[in-house]
């Protein structure tokens, strides 16, 4: 074989990072403040409280809401986000007809600026297998239940492209101001495996 | 490509498993390599597309079983030898002296 001479890659995955980061940051090409910064970013600083703030603005501004299902992109950065893996965005809206539900099949694309990374499941390969084949199974093992009169759109996310769902705004809810109902609205309302409860 | 990627549709994957109270990171190795592949990307050494053909190039029964950042480790060691940022010996260099700092 051609790469008998070769060394073997450590077998513990946390040694082989260890050994990319180190000859990265020998050559130059990351720097370790760089580092440090990227991880508090996403670990602590962008996360679906950001798209939760979207849906509240949405649900609470009419104007808002049709800039937002016009043309996501500059309505999501009005709030202040946008940028890596939300260069450009669809948002589709959850009615009493039709219920959305995002996945990327091919790959894990998903809308970093508003959601931050997304969890284990939705890059595993169950998911993303059968969430175009089955969205109701699935959708029923998150614990939802879509009436059979209500359609389901799947929508599979590209490079390019990323979708956000817009929850339907759950009844009860019409006293609440933006922050009040931001606190409503989890991640995986926003992915469409969940729908928004009331207060 | 009609590789092992192109996951939609396909049978005998099991079910979802959602984690509850999922944290964004399960191992600080997953913070570093998180952390190296967006300082790489934001450089322009490489694109999404070049990133995303190291992925699709990975043999499938390693795609299926390693998880989403072991996919990135695979990607960005492949895609910055390809780009000529250091060659495999300088990686395999990089092994043995971590490999040997951990047995020391």
């Amino acid at each position: 074989m051609a790469d008998h001479d070769h060394t073997e890659p450590p077998s513990d995955t946390a040694l082989r990072v260890k050994a990319l980061e180190s000859l990265l940051l020998e050559k130059g090409l990351v720097e370790a403040d760089t580092l440090d910064a990227l991880i508090q970013l996403y670990e602590h600083n962008i996360g679906p409280q950001n798209g939760a703030k979207v849906v509240a603005r949405a649900w609470s501004d009419p104007d808002y809401k049709a800039r937002l299902l016009a043309d996501a992109t500059p309505a999501i950065a009005e709030l202040g986000f946008g940028g890596v893996q939300g260069e450009d965005m669809v948002v589709v809206e959850n009615t009493s007809e039709v219920h959305n539900l995002l996945v990327c099949t091919l790959c894990s694309c998903y809308p970093w600026p508003v959601l931050g990374l997304p969890p284990v499941w939705y890059k595993a390969a169950p998911y993303r297998a059968r969430a175009v084949s089955e969205p109701r199974a699935v959708l029923k093992e998150f614990g939802v239940e879509i009436r059979d009169d209500v359609e389901v759109r799947v929508w599979d996310s590209t490079a390019e492209l990323r979708y956000m769902v817009l929850p339907e705004r759950p009844a009860g809810t019409e006293g609440l101001g933006e922050d009040e109902l931001a606190a409503l609205v989890n991640r995986d309302s926003v992915i469409g495996v969940a729908l928004v409860e009331g207060a | 490509m009609d590789g092992i990627h192109d996951l939609g549709g396909m049978h005998g994957l099991g079910p979802v498993n959602p984690e509850s109270d999922e944290p964004v990171f399960h191992a600080e190795w997953e913070r570093r390599m998180f952390a190296v592949l967006m300082a790489t990307f934001a450089s322009g050494i490489y694109n999404v597309d070049e990133f995303r053909h190291a992925t699709e190039n990975m043999a499938p029964a390693d795609y299926l079983t390693t998880s989403y950042y072991e996919h990135w480790l695979h990607s960005l060691e492949q895609v910055m030898i390809e780009k000529g940022q250091f060659d495999r010996a300088e990686l395999e260099a990089a092994w043995s002296n971590v490999t040997a700092g951990e047995a020391a």
